[in-house]
């Protein structure tokens, strides 16, 4: 368990740097899954099951898919077949894909050595956290409810695109968008032309 | 049980956390501004964690929860701001937006 510890420790630290560093948006998404998820492997050696389990289905399941459609909703026009013959291209997977073959091997070492039976010290079982969320902590469940009803409500009254009057001053020119310099034969600049 | 020391959890959550912190200072673009405050969340959720296995209590377990919902709450409501915002400006740099009227 103190080697899942470390070894998933610097997963997360590695692919969190390569979150901060990447250009691309999609390429920092791909790392910040694999950070959440050696974070999830951290939990699991700590004793936290059933928040590592959360972190896994919450984290990197359904906030990275809201992430996802974002980014994909913002890339429209003619440079999303650009993009799209570049995210087809097999290089991009490499460094994601070695990380999480680290963990994916974390995972095996854990199950091939029984480690799901070993109860570490500070080991939290879901059945306690469940009776204390519905004991002491059940004011906090009513108002995490309630800040789900107003996010949901929120962002459905900001994602209406004709509700928000645009001021004339604040529409501004769209900006040049520049290629990245490493893509090559895929160019992105669609900066009009000024014809005299 | 040899469990990893407490200190040891805790130093990666305050790696993790500035990393984020950096992640929200340097980068311009408003995705990875979003991005780098969920590292942030995380790790403070991480931190939680860590003391809640220290002392064997679901508390720490029960504010991860809650700061999962948060941050998906923010999540939703940043991303359509961000929609929101590339509908209206055409790009996603955060400066452009750095103009107050009023």
């Amino acid at each position: 368990m103190t080697v899942l510890f470390y070894l998933s420790a610097i997963v997360a630290v590695v692919s969190t740097v390569l979150v901060i560093t990447r250009t691309r948006a999609i390429h920092a998404l791909l790392y910040l899954i694999v950070s959440l998820l050696a974070v999830a492997l951290v939990f699991f050696s700590l004793g936290a099951h059933f928040i590592a389990a959360l972190e896994v289905i919450i984290y990197a399941g359904a906030i990275m898919m809201l992430f996802v459609f974002m980014i994909m909703m913002l890339n429209l026009g003619t440079e999303a077949a650009c993009q799209e013959r570049q995210w087809l291209s097999g290089g991009m997977w490499v460094g994601p894909g070695i990380l999480a073959l680290l963990l994916g091997a974390e995972l095996v070492y854990v199950i091939a050595g029984g480690g799901l039976t070993a109860v570490s010290a500070g080991q939290v079982s879901p059945k306690q956290v469940g009776i204390a969320l519905f004991g002491p902590y059940l004011l906090g469940v009513e108002l995490a409810s309630l800040l789900l009803l107003v996010a949901l409500i929120g962002a459905y009254h900001l994602g209406r695109r004709e509700a928000l009057t645009v001021h004339p001053e604040t529409r501004v020119a769209p900006a040049s968008r520049r290629c990245d310099s490493g893509v090559s034969g895929c160019t992105l600049i669609d900066v009009p032309k000024e014809e005299a | 049980m040899v469990g990893v020391p407490a200190e040891h959890g805790l130093i990666l959550a305050a790696i993790l956390f500035a990393l984020g912190l950096a992640g929200v200072l340097l980068r311009r673009n408003i995705v990875f501004i979003l991005m780098a405050l969920e590292i942030m969340l995380n790790a403070a959720g991480l931190a939680f964690v860590v003391a809640g296995a220290r002392w064997a209590q679901p508390d720490g377990q029960i504010m991860f929860i809650f700061i999962l919902t948060m941050a998906a709450a923010e999540v939703a409501v940043g991303l359509a701001l961000v929609l929101q915002f590339y509908h209206r400006f055409k790009t996603l740099d955060a400066d452009a937006a750095s103009r107050m009227r009023g």
